[in-house]
């Protein structure tokens, strides 16, 4: 487990953990997930995944450990935001998909100690 | 449905409307916003209200809150608003029934761990929300008592936020302890009895009194002065329920109520500063606009001590109130208009030094000096004043002299029969005090006697009264005549009248 000297290593599992937790969520709705970590000097993406109409959604996955310092959605401020827009047009742009329709998918996943989870998803937030 | 939605009250001046607050909570980022022309204190009521539920155990919606504060139009401003918000997004929630929030007023601010606090303006929104149909009212328990005196409401007051939702879902109060209502109008200190002496001074002020003439005072420091202004109050009959809650509207926008006896059932007396400005005076301000000292002493006395020192243009500034009774100040936000029926009571020394009375011996004023003095005093506004009386310095006759002056009770008490005898005369008129009677019913209806016409028609031909001046001096004789018992203003009534107007000379 993660110690005071290594924080940074302790976010990191937990993140990826909230991840595959939700790639796990989307998947078993039958979607398909096509990217993973796709990352850009701009930032990341967590997941890309392709639905059934053939449209992309693009989902920002946070993950908390605890509500202390408030829902793990409110990280996601209005810069933040944008930044997503452009990622995922970005995606497409590389991906040779402009045109197809799109959307920003957030989903907050909070791990308790006993390794149970919870998922709030939310479609389209933007 | 995510949609709640409940009622409150916004104030502008004394002039409120009833707002609905509407609560959407949709899917989205976590956001909120407020729309409808919030304030700053308004707009800080997210965190307040976050924190108040939070600390209640309920819900904070992590999503995206839309609070809109409709008519959208009108600006809305401090911190009542916090507790309608509230009841709007638990009720949006679907944590209260709909219902709860239907036909009910909410007024509270909210603090972080949910009591509700205080609030200005109780008064006038519940009188804005029962005009527009509303019959029940929650409000903060601290403004309990000022809320019960609009009897007509069904008042909830609360003092949690808890105990409010507990409320809202079993119909369950907490019972809590009465506070009995205590009569803080004890017999005030000043009385009349105090006053040694001054004759001229005490029939000007019970005339005053009876006919609502403004009154300036001028004689030397020590003479008595302010201790007369202050007794004015006392002799000064008690307010109608119409006139107290009109008073206590305008109180309790500025946030000086007592908490446990708020109504005011006496004249109010209120003494700015002769350093007061313009804004002190009339009311202003840019955001909220405030009632100023002369709407405070509506229906009271406004004393003004050492008039002439006064900056120039801020005792002129009362001229429209005079006139009109009330005063609409326009500022960039919208025009608020605030009753101003005062009694204006001015006090001056005789000259910049103080001494210039009797023979002057002592006075050290250039003669230049003392017109310049008394010139601050503006013509317009001094043709305004009806009774213009010199308070000397007591005599050693006077301070010696073992019984003790009239007592206030018993002036109150001539004071009240005298306009009985006036409201009953002006019973089927637009006016009831005998300074509001208008020049044209003054030259037909309420012509005083012949000799009295006479001689006021003589000073007239000599030139030694205005027209206006004329006028004046009629209507401080009626004052005079419903004092004496006389029906109509006789020849003496007036030569009284008129030689009060005069007193001073000037």
């Amino acid at each position: 487990m993660a110690t005071e000297q290594q924080p940074h290593s302790r976010n990191r599992i937990v993140g990826a953990f909230g991840e595959d937790a939700v790639v796990d969520f989307i998947a078993r709705q039958g979607t398909t997930i096509v990217d993973r970590n796709w990352r850009i000097k701009e930032g990341e993406i967590d997941i890309v995944a392709q639905l059934a109409d053939g449209s992309f959604a693009f989902v920002e996955v946070k993950t908390r450990t605890s509500v202390t310092y408030g829902h793990p959605l409110e990280a996601i401020n209005s810069a933040k935001a944008h930044r997503l827009q452009r990622l995922a047009l970005a995606w497409l742009a590389t991906h040779k998909s402009l045109g197809h329709e799109y959307r920003i998918d957030c989903a907050a996943v909070i791990v308790s100690a006993n390794g149970k989870f919870s998922i709030e998803y939310r479609k389209n937030v933007l | 449905m995510t949609l709640g939605q409940s009622l409150t009250v916004a104030l502008f001046g004394l002039d409120g409307h009833v707002v609905t607050v509407e609560a959407d909570i949709a899917d989205g980022l976590p956001a909120y916003n407020l729309l409808g022309l919030p304030d700053a204190a308004l707009t800080e009521s997210r965190d307040r209200v976050r924190s108040a539920l939070v600390n209640c155990s309920e819900n904070w919606p992590n999503r995206k809150v839309t609070v809109s504060l409709s008519p959208a139009w009108l600006p809305k401003s401090g911190s009542s608003f916090d507790l309608p918000i509230a009841v709007a997004l638990l009720a949006a929630q679907q944590v209260i029934p709909m219902e709860a929030s239907h036909e009910v007023a909410y007024l509270g601010e909210l603090a972080l761990d949910g009591r509700i606090r205080g609030v200005r303006g109780v008064l006038p929104s519940l009188i804005a929300a029962y005009k527009s149909g509303i019959r029940t009212a929650v409000v903060p328990w601290a403004n309990r008592v000022e809320a019960q005196l609009m009897s007509e409401m069904t008042i909830i007051p609360m003092e949690h936020l808890g105990s409010l939702l507990r409320w809202l879902r079993t119909g369950e109060r907490e019972v809590m302890q009465e506070l009995e209502l205590v009569d803080d109008s004890i017999d005030s200190q000043f009385d009349f009895s105090d006053v040694a002496g001054q004759q001229r001074a005490r029939l000007a002020a019970e005339v005053s009194a009876v006919g609502g003439h403004h009154l300036l005072l001028m004689g030397p420091p020590g003479a008595g002065k302010t201790m007369i202004a202050q007794r004015l109050p006392g002799i000064l009959p008690p307010l109608t329920r119409e006139e107290s809650l009109e008073v206590t509207a305008i109180h309790s926008i500025a946030g000086g109520l007592s908490t446990r006896s708020p109504l005011a059932s006496d004249a109010p007396f209120v003494a700015p500063h002769h350093s007061a400005t313009r804004v002190a005076m009339v009311g202003g301000g840019s955001h909220t606009i405030k009632p100023g000292a002369c709407s405070l002493a509506h229906r009271g006395v406004l004393f003004v001590d050492e008039a002439p020192e006064c900056d120039s243009g801020v005792l002129d500034s009362l001229r429209q109130p005079l006139e009109s009774g009330s005063i609409t100040i326009a500022r960039a936000v919208g025009s608020v208009s605030y009753p101003a029926r005062f009694l204006l009571v001015l006090a001056a020394n005789p000259c910049p030094c103080g001494k210039f009375s009797g023979r002057g011996r002592n006075c050290t004023c250039t003669s230049q000096q003392v017109r310049r003095y008394l010139g601050k005093l503006s013509g317009p506004l001094m043709d305004r004043i009806d009774l213009r009386v010199q308070v000397d310095p007591l005599s050693r006759v006077e301070l010696s002299m073992p019984e003790l002056g009239e007592a206030s009770a018993t002036i109150k008490e001539r004071v009240v029969r005298a306009r009985a005898i006036a409201n009953e005369r002006f019973r089927d008129e637009a006016w009831t005090l005998n300074s509001e009677i208008p020049s044209r019913a003054l030259r037909t209806k309420y012509q005083p006697a012949r000799a009295a016409m006479n001689f006021l028609h003589s000073e007239l031909d000599q030139e030694r009264i205005t027209a206006r001046g004329l006028h004046k001096v009629m209507r401080t004789a009626w004052s005079i005549a419903d004092m004496m018992g006389h029906p109509r203003p006789s020849l003496e009534d007036t030569q009284l009248s008129h030689s009060l107007r005069e007193g001073t000379g000037s």
